[in-house]
């Protein structure tokens, strides 16, 4: 058989392909001229035939056959084969497969191993996939080599230590005597990765928390030493001396200070030296600027450090580069809730990042935005996010919409102004407002009662304009079938009063039923909306009685039947509805299973559990009628108990 | 933690994909093939922050990317990695390519692929930053080349180079 072609070869010969499926059918011959070089057992060309399987395996091709081989490399002496066997089993296997087990073994040997880089790859391998049970059987090698003074091997064995505690948590304890020294090593790779296990073991447990705070002052001594220390080329990262230790302690000095005063008190100097002197030109500087801003806000720092901390990420928000921008906005999100007032400082900056192209920034802007809403400025920040909504991509509206509505409800300066921003909203970004947004804004159109004229009027000449936006469409008929009386009388007392006859509003609420563009939800409302008129209107409406839509059909061939043999309740039945309370879940509750129109759950004694039952399993009640009566604690809903009662 | 580190081209292809968390094969390629997506949508003069793909744990991770002539470096985070912290990262590793190979290029890290993952395991580690110090990485890569090289010749047997 000739010599397995090299990984090169393979590379080169795949690249010529100008088809996937000339790619495939390559790849195919080849894996099938691996496998036959696999089952003669020849330990020569092991070595290449996996490297090319790995290659295969990161186009996306199948390569679990050679899972084994993998093995038989990692037993191998040679390091060529480790080095290769290892690096496919990290790529390949992982612990689902039994196999995987079978490794366990090699790496305790290569873990004593004489050379100090096959103990490397036994390191790095069972720190990357190293199953629970193999963690178990080989944490106390793992702890040794944490012990040792090689530099190379003990910052290995760390990552090493952390991994083990993450599969095997009771180990914990096991590692904490190795722990003792680990900060007075002078070797930067150590350091870190010792940083990265205390950080990661303060994290597990709150003893261990307990047990490191005492590390607090030698912490501040390294990271003094770091600035305080001259250029140091082997450390260097434009200009800052080795910032990833800076910002590894930084961050355990918060996870150490955060709930205790000594502690915090301990790093305050630090800090605010760390703050003043950063040089903040690069990316660097800011990062290290970030985790310390982030570090003062999260221990029990002086009022004075955390006003420096704002005044940093305000700097940041009106730096050129976007990263910085981006960062400042997601820490100012983490502090607006415990700092708000120094957060308000640059409320005036955050809007203007609302205007800017990244997506990324703009949606931590609005979210930033929100929070920053409060009774003194919302007219101000609602023009702008206003402003805001009609601008932005579509990806955003339905969230945006739903914070303005929030923000509304919670600070509306009068019943008018938030009328009028809940009309802005429905007419510019309607059809992106979330379904059930509509009940609730019906709701608290009910609760401003002497409004309801001007908002009835305000609807209708939205609907005129306009009747593709669903959710405006909705709470319109439904407005107009509440007040249309109201519509017509021309009682608007907030603007001029428009003159509308009773037949022009059931044209504009059967136009609707016909419409191609409404669905068959907004078909329910208006169908309902025009039932009520009858009521209120002198003239008696017609019904539309067929519809391929079974909803539809349903309720206008029971309307009919309504009216045809119960014609003297129409009026009590069709009353104005009272006012809705709002409930802790007004919303769709389990009684609701129609369009989601809101059914504050209120059951009467008197009335059976007819209304936990599901829309469609009626039972004929149509000759109860006594017991339906509209009193004070007894709320109606037009459409579902209407299916309900008449089952034809 | 970094829970991946991808390295593809402009169209899609990928160069370099480690996983730092289990993932079925298939699941694998479809987070290549989203993160591409994602990723390159995006502007030149955008943020290098992306929300993750759904794939990939969604709102919860971070993609963090650089885009270098015809590559796209992107690595997976979650919340407990600095963002300015994992772009200084990538830099590290891309000059420490760039030394090893010099004047790296698009055609090394496909014929080479085997030595960019040992490079890239000298500096991650089981998801976490190992060593950062560029000369450091390179004085250990060199070494174990060298023990291979050594083998060649020892052992007398053909030519590993792959």
């Amino acid at each position: 058989m000739p010599a397995p072609i090299r990984l090169r070869e393979l590379i080169r010969t795949i690249r010529t392909a100008r088809t996937q499926a000339e790619e495939r059918e390559m790849i195919q011959k080849e894996c099938a001229a691996i496998r036959s070089s696999f089952r003669e057992e020849d330990n020569t060309y092991r070595c290449r035939n996996v490297a090319k399987l790995l290659y295969m395996h990161m186009l996306g091709y199948p390569a679990h056959f050679g899972q084994l081989e993998c093995l038989k490399l990692i037993a191998s002496q040679k390091f060529t084969d480790k080095r290769i066997g290892y690096l496919g089993a990290m790529l390949l296997l992982d612990e689902r497969q039994d196999v995987h087990l079978l490794m366990t073994n090699c790496i305790k040997n290569d873990l004593n191993h004489s050379t100090q880089y096959v103990q490397g790859l036994a390191l790095c391998t069972l720190g990357c996939m190293g199953s629970s049970e193999m963690c178990r059987d080989l944490a106390g090698e793992v702890e040794k080599l944490l012990k040792t003074s090689n530099s190379y091997l003990r910052k290995k064995a760390a990552l090493c230590a952390v991994h083990v505690i993450r599969k095997v948590p009771e180990l914990m304890e096991m590692f904490l005597p190795a722990t003792k020294n680990l900060l007075s090593e002078k070797n930067h790779g150590v350091l870190h990765t010792s940083v990265v296990l205390l950080t990661e073991m303060c994290e597990r447990s709150p003893d261990m928390l307990l047990h490191f705070r005492k590390l607090v002052p030698q912490l501040v001594r390294i990271l003094k030493n770091l600035i305080m220390s001259g250029y140091s080329p082997e450390h260097d990262v434009s200009g800052i001396s080795d910032p990833f230790l800076q910002v590894r302690i930084l961050r355990l000095l918060r996870i150490l200070g955060r709930s205790d005063d000594d502690s915090s008190e301990a790093m305050n100097d630090i800090l605010a030296q760390v703050a003043t002197n950063t040089e903040t030109s690069k990316n660097v500087g800011n990062a290290i600027l970030y985790e310390t801003v982030l570090t003062i806000m999260d221990i029990k720092s002086e009022s004075g450090l955390r006003v420096l901390a704002i005044n940093i990420l305000g700097r940041f928000l009106l730096n050129n580069d976007k990263n910085i921008r981006y960062v400042a906005l997601t820490s100012l999100l983490k502090t607006v809730q415990t700092d708000h007032n120094a957060v308000q400082r640059h409320r005036s900056t955050i809007v203007d990042c609302l205007k800017d192209l990244d997506v990324s920034i703009k949606r931590r802007a609005m979210e930033l935005s929100f929070a920053l809403v409060n009774g003194n400025n919302i007219r101000g920040m609602m023009k702008e996010l206003l402003y805001f909504l009609d601008s932005c991509d579509p990806e955003f509206k339905a969230d945006c919409a739903s914070g303005v509505f929030l923000a509304a409800e919670k600070y509306a300066p009068s019943k008018r102004w938030h009328i009028d921003t809940i009309m802005r909203v429905l007419t510019t970004a309607g059809s992106y407002v979330r379904d059930d947004s509509v009940p609730n804004l019906i709701q608290l159109i009910t609760n401003s009662v002497e409004m309801h004229a001007y908002t009835v009027q305000r609807l209708y000449k939205a609907l005129l304009d306009d009747i593709s936006q669903q959710p405006l469409v909705q709470v319109s008929s439904w407005c107009i079938g509440e007040y249309g009386d109201l519509l017509v009388s021309g009682q608007c007392e907030e603007e001029e009063p428009i003159q509308v006859t009773e037949d022009e509003v059931l044209d504009v609420l059967e136009g609707l039923l016909v419409s191609n563009l409404s669905t068959p939800v907004t078909r329910g409302y208006s169908l309902t909306a025009i039932m009520k008129l009858s009521t209120r209107f002198s003239s008696v409406v017609s019904i539309y009685g067929s519809s391929i839509d079974v909803e539809l059909q349903q309720r206008a061939v029971e309307y009919n039947a309504l009216f045809k043999k119960y014609d003297h309740m129409r009026p009590a039945l069709l009353e104005r509805m009272p006012i809705m309370e709002k409930t802790a879940s007004n919303g769709p509750t389990e009684i609701v299973q129609t369009n989601g129109e809101t059914e504050p759950s209120v059951p009467d004694t008197k009335h059976p559990p007819l209304v936990t039952q599901p829309a469609n399993q009626v039972t004929a009640r149509s000759h109860d009628i006594s017991v339906f009566t509209i009193d004070g604690s007894f709320f109606v809903t037009d459409d579902v108990l209407l299916n309900q009662w008449f089952n034809i | 933690m970094i829970k991946a580190i991808l390295i593809f081209n402009n169209h899609g292809k990928p160069r370099l994909s480690k996983f730092y968390e289990h993932y079925s094969e298939d699941t694998e390629q479809q987070i290549i093939r989203e993160t591409f997506h994602l990723v390159s949508k995006r502007d030149e003069n955008v943020c290098n922050f992306l929300e993750g793909g759904m794939l990939i744990g969604g709102s919860e991770n971070k993609l963090i990317y650089r885009h270098y002539a015809t590559l796209y470096f992107v690595f997976c985070v979650d919340s407990s990695e600095s963002e300015l912290g994992i772009l200084d990262l990538i830099q590290v590793f891309v000059e420490t390519l760039d030394k090893c190979f010099e004047n790296v290029c698009e055609l090394d890290l496909i014929f080479h692929v085997d030595k960019v993952h040992n490079i890239l395991a000298e500096m991650v580690m089981g998801g976490m930053v190992l060593e950062t110090n560029m000369n450091e990485i390179i004085t250990q890569v060199d070494a174990q080349n060298k023990m291979e090289k050594s083998e060649t010749f020892i052992f007398q047997s053909p030519r590993q180079d792959r």
